[in-house]
């Protein structure tokens, strides 16, 4: 008897969180089968593999005005934001860990402070405006460089480190940065690996600062184009002059929908979360940890 | 021989600054870009708050602004405006997201009791993805099943003749709170389980162990040793919650709204863009923030204090 409810348990459980995961993925498979699937067969239901494969959608991407720009944009916002977050932060942290930096406390005290308030929309709009920084690349990724959370998990981090090993390398004669770069940065990568997945996908996740900063459509990020791409006609002004291209085309009979390209426009943004994400979450989950902990 | 050496000595301290005072100015100077960074964005927008008490118009100096005092607090209180319908489904928001808190726990639990480790990594690391994706992708995600010409779901149950008319969730007004209720524990209960789950595989095993002996089940179990493991936890995350009570988050309410549901998903945050940005009311926008501020602090030393009492230990 309780081997049966057991295993009744088991399979009752197991299921719900199956299905539950299953939630989780299947949309995003019914939206990659659909963007590579001739609409004539979408109107009857594709719900399992592609139907008569075409990939006339993505082809009809390239006709969307700034699309080749706005990728360019998210994935330079996403290197750069990384890139310049990560070592910023790094840097900063294991500056605060030094028992010779003057007014260490009260330095520490001054960045940790900046989690427990927020200025307000406004007052951060002007200061980015005084600062030229509308319409302006930096301000994807300047902004971000000084982030409280991941100066803490760092400093923690450099602390339980030895320290035999810089003491070693000042009597050498190193100075400060060449300490940094060559001996403590290196002796982080498990920590900075977390903070750099975190700010990459952030970074490719980011719209806001987009909506409220810029007037410039060169500018705009992936996200905010697929956005107006969802609201708008867009995609139907796309599908006329793609019937007409096809009825000038040689090859081509197929139609395409605004829904296709909405489709194929949502899987080249989702895209590389859905790679990254399985290959690096077990750097997500350290990193939550460890500020689980700390926090 | 003596006085020699002493004038050496005495030579050294005046030749200007020791090694010591030299590493540290050297080390303020590495510092001192990014707390100038850091004061920048974080501390100089505080001097934005003045522009709540001046009738603000852009390009004229603070200084030159007109004074006017409390003038746009009093507006906002004084109704004729949409704020107190924004409050409302601010609150009503956050209550919801308050009284669905304990999913992500039972979701945890639910998770180690599964046997086949394979199958309990495949199912955290699936259902955590949608976490990873920005509130735009969930959007489209959203669109592509429930819309109303050609979604997923509409398309179904349509052929399958269980329902005649569409379903619209997305512009539904009567349910909105309740839709977005379920989108975010969509995208949030299979990150949110992690730090639960964290919490759960640090419990002793002797506990299970003492339990099983003394004939416990599976559900004995969890009540009495995983349940109280995990309460400390809950009960951190809960408090923030609360001091975060006006903060909905911008993104999620922008991307659903529509002119259909904005009667109940304008929310504090899109309420002070759209004011703000906009419509460029500046002061009555920073004078909103202030408040929004101000009681978020309020309530964080207020959870700080509950926390302090209760479990005898603060959260900050």
């Amino acid at each position: 008897m309780e081997k049966i409810k057991n295993a009744l348990f088991q399979i009752v459980n197991t299921g719900m969180l199956l299905l539950f995961s299953l939630s989780c993925i299947y949309p995003f498979y019914y939206i990659i089968i659909n963007s590579m699937s001739n609409p004539v067969e979408i109107a009857n239901g594709v719900y399992f593999f592609p139907k008569d494969i075409t990939w006339a959608a993505y082809q009809q991407l390239s006709h969307i005005p700034n699309l080749y720009h706005s990728v360019f944009v998210s994935v330079a916002r996403t290197i750069v934001g990384t890139v310049l977050t990560v070592l910023s932060c790094a840097f900063v942290g294991y500056l605060v860990t030094k028992k010779l930096m003057p007014c260490r406390k009260w330095i520490y005290r001054f960045i940790i402070f900046t989690m427990f308030f927020n200025s307000g929309l406004i007052p951060w709009y002007m200061v980015m405006k005084e600062l030229h920084l509308k319409n302006n690349f930096l301000l994807y990724v300047l902004p971000t460089m000084i982030s409280a959370f991941f100066i803490i998990l760092i400093k923690t981090y450099i602390e339980s480190l030895p320290t035999s090993l810089e003491e070693s390398a000042e009597v050498d004669g190193a100075d400060t940065f060449t300490i940094f770069a060559k001996i403590i940065f290196p002796l982080s990568m498990p920590i900075v690996a977390c903070i750099a997945v975190f700010t990459a996908v952030n970074q490719w996740n980011s719209w806001a600062d987009n909506l409220y900063l810029v007037s410039d459509s060169r500018l705009d990020t992936l996200q905010l184009l697929l956005y107006r791409n969802l609201q708008s006609n867009m995609a139907s002004v796309l599908q006329s002059s793609s019937n007409s291209n096809a009825a000038a085309s040689l090859s081509s009979s197929v139609q395409v929908t605004a829904t296709s390209i909405k489709h194929a426009m949502t899987v080249i943004t989702v895209l590389p979360i859905l790679v990254v994400y399985p290959l690096m979450q077990k750097y997500f989950v350290k990193g939550i940890m460890l500020g689980a902990v700390k926090g | 021989m003596i006085n020699e050496s002493m004038k050496k000595i005495g030579s050294y301290r005046t030749m200007g600054l020791t090694g010591k005072t030299k590493t540290k100015v050297k080390l303020f100077l590495w510092i001192s870009p990014f707390l100038m960074l850091t004061f920048v964005f974080y501390y100089l927008p505080l001097f934005g708050w003045s522009f709540a008490f001046v009738d603000y118009i852009p390009g004229v100096p603070l200084l030159k602004q007109e004074f006017v005092g409390m003038k746009y607090f009093e507006i906002i209180f004084s109704g004729g405006n949409d704020f107190f319908e924004v409050i409302r489904n601010t609150l009503a928001l956050s209550f919801l997201g308050v009284a669905v808190a304990p999913i992500p726990v039972i979701f945890a639990i639910a998770l180690t009791e599964i046997r086949i480790p394979i199958l309990s990594r495949f199912i955290q690391t699936v259902a955590s993805i949608p976490n990873f994706i920005s509130w735009i992708l969930v959007y489209a995600v959203f669109f592509a099943l429930f819309s109303s010409g050609d979604g997923l779901i509409n398309k179904v149950l349509l052929d399958t003749h269980l329902i005649r008319k569409p379903l619209e969730p997305l512009i539904s007004d009567t349910y909105a709170w309740y839709i977005q209720l379920l989108i975010g524990l969509w995208k949030g209960t299979g990150w949110g389980a992690i730090i639960y789950i964290a919490a759960i595989v640090g419990i002793d095993q002797e506990l299970y162990n003492a339990a099983k002996v003394d004939g416990a089940g599976r559900f004995r179990k969890i009540w009495h040793i995983t349940i109280p493991g995990i309460v400390p936890t809950f009960f951190v995350l809960l408090l923030l919650s609360i001091s975060n009570i006006l903060s909905n988050g911008f993104e999620q309410y922008y991307v659903f709204q529509n002119p259909m549901n904005i009667g109940k998903l304008e929310v504090f945050d899109t309420y002070i863009y759209r004011m703000g940005i906009a419509n460029a009311e500046y002061s009555f926008s920073t004078a909103m923030g202030i408040f929004k501020s101000v009681i978020s602090i309020a309530l964080l030393l207020f959870a700080n204090f509950l926390s302090r009492v209760v479990r005898k230990e603060s959260i900050i």
